[in-house]
């Protein structure tokens, strides 16, 4: 296992290297002088300049590439074009909003969608069969960003059940501590405050979910039918071991790979719509941060906050791996 | 006579073998009897041709403004009701379908052609080259796509040129590496090696065998990653980077319906609902496709 994880880790070393060259070659790639596109056609030439001299752009690439890669190294993002301030300092409340709604979500899809897929295959050919599984082909053609409206629309706008948008009662906010609401209320011991960002956090972590969810039951339903059809369950099912026994014993175990895979995967998406989700909701996460940088021009904080979300992905995917690999011994031999 | 009599004699297994019919014909056979994929082919067409005959059928232009009925509600004279510009959402919807399609199938195809190109390279000669490819391939994947196509839109500048070559970037390495995996499986087979030793060229064993032969996996996904290239391409537009007004874009439409969710709910139902049809038919389709023409799949 340990060989397998030393093994697993250094085979990212090119990707991440290949993710700083991708995002650091980004700014470089915009048509005509970057400076000049961030800056607009009113700028004046010293400004232009100046820009020019903070982003290194005055420098042969390898040079700014090493430097950009030695700032990354020492944990230095550069500055926000926009607010001025060190990018480091004021990207961490807004990933961990990003954090807090996609963990919700995939907490979300997971326990809905795994539990629907072994309903439907418990029940195969039934009418909650049918049911889920054409809900699930629904689901998954379904723009998020549509379904985020229509939910705003209906739960908030309509029946005023839930908040329209936000992480938090503006009038009550939250005091930060980790930045992570659920927690800093719970360790401030305050239920009210409690209460209300659990109430934000459910139409953005629903719609966040409905894909992977989706894709979770579909893929559940699948591995767990061809699993309850093998000789092992066959037996157990002969010896007497009630069918909940079985299926979530025996049987679930058994089909968690496949799952693990598809949620390993999924991440990936829930960490791209965060960006749609996010910007319909007004939630102050990392997926908002960039696209207000994008309308700004801002581009080290559009750099900053793609390589953090690749990052988060490609470590998210390792995590994964390595989960199979203790789950299921075969795996680190291949 | 005699031959009619041998033909009767023979046993019934030889006449079998002789109606055994070709995988193509197979696969359509079982592709007709999935209901499902036969849905989702319906739904596709239905779209495909409201594209094509849109100034037909389109009950208004796509940019007939009126604004005395400005946000009316879904009434017989205006089926979809209208939008702040008061004009007809239906005709907007419909001249819609041929945005998304165009922009779904084109990127699509971008992606396809790329993506095979590179993935046959990394397949055949191998090596470094391989490495390199799927090294580059590994990287692009290492970023969630949506989130990729918004930084090369970022990039390029907002508009809906720049929003298909994004999307159809951010899809080559899942054809590269789906081309490169059958590549590497189709040049052990015998009658490449026969190719090879009759003296043919890399050229034409590339491009008139091993491509020929992996064409079923490229059109199932091909036809997935039309529905979500739809889906990108309505996210960008969605977010102010793909088309600009007035494109009747169904993700713009949503992005603008959104500040007159209150009064007009209309305005962002219909958009919605064509992406997600659209996209559900070329799912339906494409799991349809999967079943019928890659065995190994079949659920």
């Amino acid at each position: 296992m340990f060989a397998y994880s030393v093994r697993r880790i250094l085979s990212l070393v090119p990707v991440l290297l290949g993710l700083s060259l991708i995002v650091f070659f980004m700014i470089r790639a915009i048509p005509g002088d970057p400076a000049q596109v961030i800056l607009g056609q009113l700028a004046t030439k010293e400004a232009i300049a100046d820009l020019t001299k903070q982003l290194g752009l005055d420098q042969a690439w390898y040079i700014q590439y090493f430097n950009y890669l030695g700032d990354l190294l020492t944990g230095d993002l550069g500055q926000s074009l926009r607010t001025k301030s060190d990018i480091n300092n004021e990207i961490w409340p807004y990933l961990a909003a990003t954090m807090e709604l996609s963990f919700v979500a995939m907490l979300v899809a997971i326990v809905i969608g795994v539990n629907a897929g072994i309903i439907s295959a418990w029940f195969q050919n039934s009418w909650f069969d049918y049911a889920a599984m054409v809900l699930a082909l629904i689901g998954v053609s379904m723009p998020i960003f549509w379904l985020g409206l229509m939910e705003q629309w209906m739960f908030a706008i309509n029946l005023d059940w839930l908040p329209t948008s936000g992480r938090e009662e503006v009038r009550n906010p939250v005091e930060a501590i980790t930045n992570f609401y659920i927690i800093d209320t719970l360790i401030q011991g305050r239920t009210d405050q409690l209460v209300e960002v659990m109430k934000h956090l459910v139409l953005p972590a629903m719609a966040l979910a409905t894909i992977p969810m989706a894709i979770i039951a579909r893929i559940t339903r699948s591995t767990m039918l061809e699993v309850m059809r093998s000789d092992f369950i066959r037996t157990a099912r002969a010896k007497g071991l009630s069918m909940f026994w079985v299926v979530y014993k025996h049987s679930l175990k058994n089909a968690v790979i496949p799952v693990l895979t598809i949620i390993g995967l999924q991440t990936g998406l829930l960490l791209g719509g965060a960006i749609l989700t996010e910007t319909i909701f007004s939630w102050p996460g990392i997926g908002r941060y960039i696209y207000e940088a994008i309308n700004y021009r801002d581009y080290p904080v559009i750099q900053s906050g793609i390589l953090i979300i690749a990052l988060l992905f490609v470590l998210i995917n390792l995590v994964v791996d390595l989960l199979y690999a203790a789950i299921d011994p075969r795996i680190k031999y291949r | 006579m005699e031959i009619s009599t041998r033909k009767q004699m023979l046993p019934p297994t030889v006449q079998v073998e002789e109606k055994v019919a070709s995988p193509w014909a197979e696969a359509w056979y079982s592709f007709k009897k999935n209901k499902l994929a036969l849905v989702g082919t319906g739904i596709v067409l239905f779209f495909i041709l409201l594209a094509i005959f849109a100034p037909l059928i389109a009950p208004e232009g796509i940019n007939d403004q009126k604004m005395s009925v400005r946000l009316q509600a879904p009434s017989a004279e205006h089926w979809f009701g209208t939008d702040d510009f008061g004009r007809d959402i239906l005709s907007r919807v419909i001249y819609g379908a041929r945005i998304s399609l165009w922009v779904g199938t084109f990127a699509v195809m971008g992606s396809i052609i790329v993506g095979c190109l590179l993935g046959i390279l990394a397949g055949y000669y191998g090596r470094w080259i391989d490495s390199l490819i799927s090294r580059i391939f590994d990287i692009m994947l290492a970023f969630p796509s949506i989130l990729l196509a918004i930084a090369i839109v970022a990039v390029l500048g907002p508009s809906l040129r720049n929003a298909l070559i994004a999307i159809a970037i951010i899809n080559i390495p899942n054809f590269g590496r789906l081309i490169r995996s059958r590549v590497l499986s189709v040049k052990e087979e015998e009658y490449i090696m026969a190719a090879k030793a009759v003296g043919m060229k890399d050229s034409r064993i590339l491009f008139q065998h091993i491509l020929p032969n992996s064409m079923a996996p490229i059109i199932v996904q091909g036809t997935l990653a039309i529905a979500t290239a739809i889906i990108e391409a309505a996210a960008l537009g969605f977010l102010g980077l793909g088309a600009e007004a007035p494109n009747p874009e169904w993700g713009k439409m949503l992005a603008d319906a959104k500040q007159f969710m209150i009064q007009a709910p209309w305005t962002m139902i219909f958009p919605g609902l064509a992406i997600m049809l659209t996209v559900l038919g070329f799912n339906l389709m494409g799991d349809g496709l999967r079943d019928a023409l890659d065995p190994r799949m079949k659920s």
